[in-house]
């Protein structure tokens, strides 16, 4: 098991001071912070090796593309997944955009329903509507318990109608941290239909968790390099390489052709089919360092790491009078993003007296909008935690609930 | 510094609001106003009483749901604005919204309580919260003077001088 504290020397920001106070970064479900190994490692590339990839029969050509291409056989061994399904994106969001826009808008039409679920990041929600406005199928959404959990007994009767070809679940809710059985749901989803698909939103379990997308059974799993250390500007598609093989191009331009003419164009091979114009090169050499760095303290371990706060941090944060905790409260069915409400407060205005604190926390509805008003809410506020979180956090985080508390003083 | 955010009259406000009710009598215009970033929301309800051809806030009332500055900048400007009529009450809002931009405070007594929000200016990200309760006031005005009795807003992302765009 790693040593948080001599973890937190690798990230410079943890040092940082804010308003006078050490900075207690509680946000890592938005973004995480990058250790100076990644920084390091796209430092090389711009001052050492810098060159458009694939192109070019030059040193410095030859050295990125190679550079880009061990990158992408990174997060193929790092997800347990084939190199020729591994497309680099600008974000998750761009990788739900090139399946709604590729797959679902050439293979959806009437009849067919696309499942979803109430949970969902906002990414894993508007690219459907905006393809239903072309293609005609159905949305449904599978509703999400009171405990935070999905309501099981829908899914089933939706898969017994055979009518899903798309089903768009999140591995781990980014609100209430909720760990759904993807793997459960592509089974039963590939025995009612044949050509159906899922896709996961891997965008908080896969900095969090060991991922295994061959065991997981799933057609597609969209991740964030910026969730796991990496630098921003930064996404990945993993997908079933046939699958991608089947697909239309989705944006178009150089890098992603075989042939073009004023007639027409023929694309290249996957997966630089998707990979249009010239990709985000340093950002997903940055990626890679990440995802070294992460290897290195060992998923398991990072995992274990955050169940072993979730344990420490639900408890306490129950005990403090007027304090609800959002989703499940068992640490072995959750992340580590924990949302809660403080009776009569504002979460903007919990957040801000915190920030005076030094903590960092999220407040509002952290574009999962249908979920936060299931929960009879507008806004939540957030802590969510990562491999560099202490428990000593967890008592400022506490402490600094109580100042809120008593800054507001007696109200209601 | 927090200090000059939460000014114990904008607590004061938070905690016994003024004029604060679901419904208003005789009320001539409604607006419902929504900050879909934060989630605020926001209605307001005035009635107008005209005397010698000029219109005037007879009442002014607030109900809605969202953070401390947000609900107690509303019931601090219905204080302020009650009685005036529709221009004045305009022109103050006015000066309420070029205050929160960081510019130097005009009518400082006509705003009464509304002055204690002028520490909110160096809070970029609150300032939409303390212009939410003035700016539906402008609204319902104008909606009242283009001869309507109700009218919905959303408020966008704020942009670069953090103030909201209309629909």
């Amino acid at each position: 098991m790693f040593d948080v504290t001599t973890i937190r020397k690798d990230f410079p920001v943890l040092e940082r001071q804010v308003h006078g106070r050490p900075l207690v970064y509680l946000d890592s479900a938005a973004t995480s912070q990058t250790p100076q190994a990644v920084l390091d490692a796209m430092d090389r590339f711009y001052t050492t090796y810098r060159a458009n990839v694939h192109r070019g029969v030059h040193a410095l050509a030859e050295e990125s593309t190679a550079a880009y291409e061990d990158a992408r056989g990174r997060v193929a061994d790092f997800v347990h997944a084939d190199a020729r399904g591994v497309v680099f994106t600008k974000n998750a969001t761009e990788a739900f955009n090139l399946v709604a826009y590729s797959w679902a808008r050439s293979q959806l039409g009437p009849g067919d329903i696309l499942l979803t679920t109430q949970m969902e990041h906002h990414a894993n929600l508007v690219p459907w509507q905006l393809v239903q406005q072309q293609a005609e199928f159905e949305i449904q959404y599978i509703p999400v318990t009171d405990e935070g959990l999905l309501d099981l007994d829908f899914f089933e009767q939706a898969m017994a109608g055979g009518r899903v070809k798309l089903l768009a679940v999140t591995a781990m809710s980014n609100v209430v941290g909720t760990i759904n059985p993807v793997a459960d749901m592509a089974e039963r989803l590939h025995k009612s239909r044949d050509d159906a698909v899922m896709v996961v939103d891997g965008a908080q379990s896969v900095p969090h968790m060991p991922t295994d997308f061959a065991a997981l059974g799933a057609d597609f799993l969209c991740a964030s390099g910026h969730k796991m250390l990496g630098p921003t500007g930064v996404g990945v598609l993993i997908a079933r390489p046939e699958l991608l093989d089947s697909m239309p191009p989705f944006l178009g331009g150089g890098e992603m052709i075989a042939d073009v003419t004023l007639s027409g164009s023929t694309f290249n091979e996957i997966p630089y089919k998707f990979e249009a114009g010239t990709p985000v090169i340093g950002e997903a050499i940055g990626l890679a360092a990440a995802i070294d760095y992460l290897e290195a303290l060992g998923m398991s371990d990072v995992r274990r790491h955050e169940e072993e706060l979730i344990s420490r941090c639900i408890p306490a944060l129950e005990a403090i009078d007027g304090v609800r905790v959002h989703g499940p409260k068992d640490p072995t069915a959750r992340g580590a993003a924990i949302s809660f409400a403080v009776d009569g407060l504002h979460p903007h205005d919990v957040g801000t007296i915190m920030d005076r604190e030094g903590i960092a926390v999220r407040a509002g509805h952290h574009c999962a909008k249908p979920l936060v008003r299931s929960l009879g809410s507008v806004a939540t506020t957030r802590a969510s935690f990562y491999l560099y979180n202490t428990p000593d956090e967890i008592t400022e985080l506490v402490r600094a609930i109580e100042v809120t508390k008593q800054f507001f003083g007696n109200l209601g | 510094m927090t200090e000059d955010l939460y000014h114990d009259i904008i607590l004061d406000h938070y905690r016994s609001p003024r004029n604060r009710a679901a419904d208003l009598e005789r009320a001539d215009v409604h607006v419902h106003h929504n900050n879909p970033l934060c989630g605020d929301e926001l209605d307001l309800r005035l009635r107008v009483a005209t005397a010698d051809g000029t219109a005037a806030i007879d009442a002014v009332v607030y109900d809605g749901e969202g953070c401390s500055i947000s609900m107690a900048s509303a019931s601090a400007m219905t204080e302020a604005v009650v009685g005036r009529d529709l221009a004045d009450a305009d022109d103050l809002a006015e000066h309420f919204r070029a205050m929160m931009h960081g510019e130097p405070a005009k009518r400082e007594d006509d705003l009464l309580d509304g002055i204690a929000f002028q520490g909110v200016a160096k809070f970029p990200v609150r300032v939409k919260c303390a212009l939410l309760g003035w700016m539906a006031l402008r609204d319902a005005i104008l909606t009242f003077q283009q001869g309507e009795a109700s009218h919905r807003v959303t408020h966008e992302e704020p942009t670069l001088a953090g103030e909201a765009n209309h629909e």
